[in-house]
């Protein structure tokens, strides 16, 4: 494994280069994205509408930060991941028509995200669930809060991050699946457990 | 005197120390994990978490977004006035916590789907009571996240199958669970009584410490077994592999109806947080879990 740091907008070619198992660090522009916002980007996308940001390159984050306002500036309290199987019903479709790079939350992806990863170029990072301070603490500052009448956790926020990390590559561009693999092995030991136990 | 405002001033105090600041036991047992684990990505995980928990120390923050449902344990001494004042006590703590620390409002309505805003309403936050003799109160309070809750399971068993059913049960509620409820996971196991009494049972266990071993040396034993099974599941941190797929399992149990073997398993996510006091009569305060100055 090794580790990198990228900074977006994040290339094609820079994904590529990693593997499941690297661990990565993020500067620059991401968003927050779940259900919600996943839906109404690929509705904008069908109306031929324009998405108040443009996402080539970004990375897109599944969390629904727990946002204070302060003087008129928005302040990120905790922003823990949540479990991102929820958008494998969207997230081929938002990576192909988006080209975000890079997608981050917890607990990994199926089969469809996984092959739209390897085909458009993107990797999954998974962050340690519940790390709500940590994620906080790397998030420098709030551009902006799109579809906010989705509600707080489900809105759009723009996000400027340092070092936003550590993220594992559980997905990477070639096709590979760490969570799939775990899930495997799992398996293959289900046996051998019942047998030790006696079972 | 044990008056309502004191048990209202130490129930938000507990709320605020279990959700920013990690008993020691726990914490031991998780820089354990971080120095045995052998898998890169669970080492990745486990460092995040330590950091994590670290920063929650130190700025006093929630470790976690999800500041959970909250649920008391009291034991109540006979002799204590006024007892028919503390439930009302630990609602309004737990509604200024809400706002004071703060929690994540997560009292929904199951009909409606509306958020009561303050972690309060019917049942919530839960209280079990305990009747003690004596004269002082003790509570824990025990913020329960929903991740982990979501995996936890029930099994009806078949007498027949005794504790080789309760054993399988378990290894196959963990497989099933994978990297759901944010693992390195506590287990708490419990057999027997009913459906209600095994899951009842299974959660207190959770408030076990880590380095408490059980004082049945049978129930050591299964603990023991059901520890290295987990490890050898290969689960890991977070799911992304490796041996730290559990920090400690618990075992509790209750005798059963001869045609009945229920099987309770209760997760806790990584982030096992609890908080414990006792007010004696004179209303001074023991902080039994965390050093409070």
């Amino acid at each position: 494994m090794a580790t990198y740091k990228l900074e977006t907008p994040i290339s094609e070619e820079d994904v590529r280069k990693l593997r499941v198992n690297d661990v990565i660090y993020i500067t620059g522009t991401m968003i927050t994205a779940r259900d919600s916002a996943h839906r109404r980007a690929l509705e904008f996308r069908k109306e031929g509408k324009k998405l108040p940001i443009n996402l080539q390159g970004l990375a897109v984050f599944h969390c629904g930060p727990i946002v204070r306002k302060e003087d008129d500036k928005w302040i990120v309290v905790a922003a823990g991941p949540t479990t991102s199987t929820r958008m494998d019903l969207f997230e081929d479709e938002f990576i192909k028509n988006f080209k975000v790079r890079v997608v981050i939350g917890k607990g990994g992806m199926g089969k469809k995200t996984t092959d739209a990863m390897k085909q458009y170029g993107a990797v999954y990072g998974a962050f340690t669930g519940g790390a709500a301070v940590l994620a906080a603490k790397a998030i420098k500052n709030v551009k902006n809060v799109e579809w906010h009448d989705l509600g707080m956790p489900e809105a759009m926020w723009i996000l400027e991050v340092e070092d936003f990390g550590p993220l594992t590559v559980a997905i990477d561009a070639h096709g590979n699946n760490l969570f799939e693999d775990v899930q495997k092995k799992v398996e293959e030991k289900r046996l051998k457990i019942y047998k030790k136990l006696g079972v | 005197m044990i008056t309502e405002k004191v048990v209202e001033d130490v129930a938000v105090k507990i709320l605020q120390l279990a959700v920013t600041e990690l008993p020691q036991d726990v914490k031991k047992a998780l820089q354990r994990a971080y120095r045995e684990e052998e898998s890169e990505a669970g080492k990745t995980q486990l460092k995040a978490i330590l950091d994590n928990v670290e920063l929650a120390e130190k700025t006093r923050t929630p470790m976690c977004q999800d500041t959970g449902v909250i649920i008391f344990y009291v034991k109540a001494g006979s002799q204590v006035k006024g007892l028919d004042k503390i439930e009302n006590a630990l609602r309004k703590a737990t509604i200024r916590a809400t706002k004071e620390v703060p929690l994540r409002p997560n009292a929904v309505d199951p009909f409606t789907q509306k958020n009561t805003g303050n972690n309060t309403g019917r049942f919530i936050p839960f209280i079990h009571w305990e009747i003690m003799p004596g004269d002082n109160l003790e509570i824990t309070v025990m913020p329960k996240g929903g991740g982990s809750e979501n995996v936890c399971a029930l099994g009806m068993l078949s007498p027949g199958m005794g504790v080789n059913g309760l054993k399988k049960f378990v290894v196959d509620t963990m497989i099933k669970a994978g990297a759901k409820p944010c693992p390195p996971n506590i287990l708490g196991v419990a057999v027997g009584g009913g459906a209600d009494i095994a899951m009842k049972l299974a959660k207190a266990a959770l408030l076990r410490p880590l380095d408490q071993p059980n004082p049945d040396p049978n129930l050591a034993k299964l603990e023991k077994e059901l520890y290295e099974a987990a490890k050898s599941t290969g689960i890991g941190p977070m799911g992304l592999g490796g041996k730290f797929t559990v920090l400690g399992v618990k075992v509790d149990y209750a005798h059963r109806h001869p045609a009945s073997y229920p099987v309770a398993v209760a997760f806790q996510c990584w982030a096992a947080r609890r908080a414990s006091v006792r007010i004696n009569p004179d209303g001074s305060v023991e902080y039994l879990t965390h050093k409070v100055v």
